[in-house]
């Protein structure tokens, strides 16, 4: 990157560095000054608006105005003319191979199930198992780790480990080294749509690549909820003649729900987002299409403004039970404590 | 680039230069905000003509010398450079490649006896004498990320253009001759000729053809003993070729022939790409080194890095590193019907629907009429938007 371009434009610079903090700063020290003024009893009912206030400008600028603007942009055509709900009708048409069918299916049932399962099972997994061991730390920062690499790498170094050689040739990808040691075929894990053009496998493969990218998030936090259950109470569980996995099944796992629910949730939300490990590795392609890759194919292949608002807003659509769930167990959280 | 050097020193111009991966997305962002960069470069004219249809494009009538232009640069160049057809000029072409040039290594072809196909006869014949000898003959590989399937597109157009001529390809183009017409139809079936039931005549069947990275193509053709004979490219696969294997030499290593005429009737018809430049804000720096892209001095700078071939007919053939380049660009000069790259020319989404169209079929060939039908159901919207 060129930083040259930063000293280009000196007032600029300096406008944004000295600025924006002098603005910030006026900004709650104004407000403050005003909100002594007021009498007593009025400025708890005033001060929480003066600190919301900023972001609440930022949500509905740059959040909330945009996405009104997509739900009326997704029943107009390419060129602003109402045309109701034609956009959702091309969307939907030809159940189940046309229109965003594919994309719904895969985001709605296929990474919705498998991704949300696999991510909790393994993080729930390794967190109650590294809990017992003495080098927990190490363990849980190696598998921390891919979190840290982005996306695009990720799916691009899990391309190396599908990649496919035929039968006979020396496999170069280690998922295809593994499956011939045992005298199995090599797969073509990201084209091979098993079971019957369904495509269960391949995009189960892509949701294995996101699963290793997450694990460690999930892992992290299910830990803590763990770390966080009395010592007491299994120790008593355990008094009374429970063996480890009663203990697990009875009094760990109900007391973790809570958070179990929320990252599951997130997950789901994470699911439903789907986008880069797609684009990079399949673009889509062999019935992989997922709704966030079809709304930014429209967007920027076919410059069809209108028809990538209607997908947006059925990814919407989708996303709102959750986001609604999720905020009512944060909420639920948030009582107990 | 080495390419600015000579014009940043020339000039003091200094050129601040970006790449990306993902072009489509990034220049229309950055047009729609009002921040386009001075120049860009596309590898596809459709972009930059879609712009220039939008009036975001500068035209360059004035900007470069066009007379020196029409002296230097054959008309079908320039005609494809003025999308709008109202004699304005939104682009020019900086360097060129041959598509559809037929890869194989000759000494596996001279320690089998066979011969260098002339006709789409001998081809086919060729094909099956080398099945029968228990290899596949072809290695044909697709993958690209976003951009999958655009090898079997090359495959697609040669056949189209040679197969039923310039006026059933232009349509095409223009989006008037449907892919359910006999002519593309037949353009399919001919291709699947080439890939045997199954795609049992190419290397590794079609999991591989889909998983495999098309720059991988040539690997198993110079392995001992060869998996395949013939593999079909544009001639910037040599750089693929000897990166992977710096020990091949052009000529004797792997040499090409161009794709044996389909039809008598259309002889000497080839497909040509290559990539073009437009001006997005009027600067003097701009102006001067869209101007100097036009010339023999900065082409002449590609063709010596190998791989590309100049537009510009100043450029010495004694220049081209190689004798293979220097064929192709042979090639260039002496095809009889040149057509652009026709998926390059069509709406972004006709192209992408068409190369995931070919992954479908190369699945599963029996499903053409759905594959097609489909595809002209893209092609009833693309066009329009």
């Amino acid at each position: 990157m060129d930083f040259s371009v930063l000293l280009g434009d000196i007032p600029t610079l300096l406008a944004v560095v000295l600025g924006v903090p002098a603005v910030l700063v006026a900004y709650i020290v104004g407000s403050e000054y005003l909100v002594r003024r007021l009498p007593d009893k009025n400025r708890p009912q005033v001060r929480p608006w003066i600190w919301v206030g900023p972001s609440l400008l930022l949500v509905t600028g740059f959040l909330l105005l945009p996405a009104i603007a997509t739900i009326f942009q997704s029943f107009e055509d390419n060129h602003g003319a109402f045309i109701g709900l034609q956009n959702y009708a091309t969307q939907l048409a030809d159940f189940p191979s046309g229109g965003a069918w594919v994309a719904i299916r895969n985001n709605i049932i296929i990474w919705l199930l498998f991704y949300t399962l696999f991510v909790l099972a393994f993080g729930l997994a390794l967190a109650v198992l590294f809990d017992r061991v003495p080098y927990e730390t190490v363990v849980k920062s190696l598998i921390f780790m891919p979190m840290a690499i982005s996306s695009v790498a990720l799916g691009v170094i899990w391309k190396f480990m599908y990649s496919y050689q035929p039968l006979g040739a020396p496999q170069t990808g280690t998922v295809n080294a593994v499956v011939t040691f045992f005298r199995h075929d090599p797969v073509a894990w990201l084209q091979d749509q098993w079971p019957n053009g369904l495509g269960v496998l391949n995009n189960v493969a892509l949701i294995g690549a996101a699963t290793w990218g997450i694990t460690g998030f999930a892992m992290v936090i299910l830990s803590a909820a763990l770390k966080g259950i009395p010592g007491e109470l299994l120790e008593a569980a355990r008094v009374d003649g429970a063996g480890e996995l009663t203990v697990f099944r009875r009094v760990i796992f109900p007391l973790m729900m809570p958070t179990i629910v929320v990252v599951g949730t997130t997950l789901v939300i994470f699911a439903l987002k789907a986008f880069d490990v797609v684009y990079v590795m399949t673009n889509g392609n062999y019935g992989t299409d997922v709704l966030a890759l079809r709304m930014y194919n429209f967007l920027y292949l076919s410059h069809n403004n209108a028809a990538a608002s209607s997908v947006a807003i059925i990814l919407l659509i989708a996303v709102i039970p959750v986001l609604v769930f999720n905020l009512r167990q944060f909420r639920a959280v948030e009582a107990r404590r | 680039m080495a390419v600015l050097k000579p014009f940043e020193d020339q000039t003091g111009i200094k050129v601040s230069y970006e790449s990306t991966r993902d072009e489509d997305a990034i220049l229309t962002s950055r047009v729609a905000a009002g921040n386009p960069p001075d120049l860009a470069a596309a590898p596809s004219p459709q972009l930059l003509a879609q712009f220039a249809k939008q009036g975001k494009v500068i035209p360059l009538n004035d900007a470069v010398d066009m007379s020196a232009l029409q002296s230097s640069t054959s008309k079908s160049w320039i005609d494809l450079g003025e999308p709008n057809g109202d004699g304005k000029l939104y682009q020019i072409f900086a360097w060129a490649a041959v598509k559809g040039l037929i890869w194989y290594d000759p000494k596996n072809f001279q320690a089998k006896g066979y011969s260098v196909p002339k006709t789409f006869d001998d081809l086919t014949s060729l094909q099956s004498q080398i099945k029968s000898s228990g290899t596949t003959p072809w290695c044909i590989t697709l993958e690209s990320g976003s951009a999958s399937g655009w090898p079997a597109s090359d495959w697609l157009k040669e056949i189209v253009l040679s197969q039923s001529g310039p006026d059933v390809y232009d349509k095409w183009v223009a989006g008037t001759q449907k892919w359910t017409s006999p002519e593309i139809k037949s353009a399919f079936q001919t291709w699947g000729q080439i890939l045997g039931p199954n795609d049992s005549n190419v290397y590794g069947g079609k999991q591989f053809m889909l998983a495999t990275n098309f720059g991988d193509v040539g690997t198993p053709m110079f392995q001992n003993p060869p998996k395949c004979f013939m593999l079909n490219q544009a001639s910037f696969i040599t750089t693929f070729f000897t990166s992977a294997n710096p020990s091949l030499q052009p000529g004797t290593d792997f040499n090409f022939f161009p794709l044996p005429d389909v039809s008598s009737q259309f002889t000497g018809a080839h497909v040509v790409a290559g990539d073009s430049f437009s001006m997005f804000k009027d600067t003097p720096q701009a102006r001067k080194l869209i101007q100097y892209l036009t010339t023999a001095q900065a082409q002449d700078i590609w063709v010596k890095r190998g791989g590309k071939l100049a537009v510009n007919k100043q450029v010495p053939l004694t220049d081209y590193p190689d004798v293979l380049s220097k064929e192709s660009a042979q090639i260039i000069v002496n095809t009889q019907i040149a057509k652009y790259d026709a998926t390059d020319n069509m709406p972004a989404d006709m192209r992408s629907a068409a190369w995931k169209a070919l992954l479908d079929f190369v699945s599963n060939q029996s499903k053409l009429d759905s594959i097609l039908a489909n595809l002209d159901k893209v092609q009833a919207t693309a066009y329009h938007s």
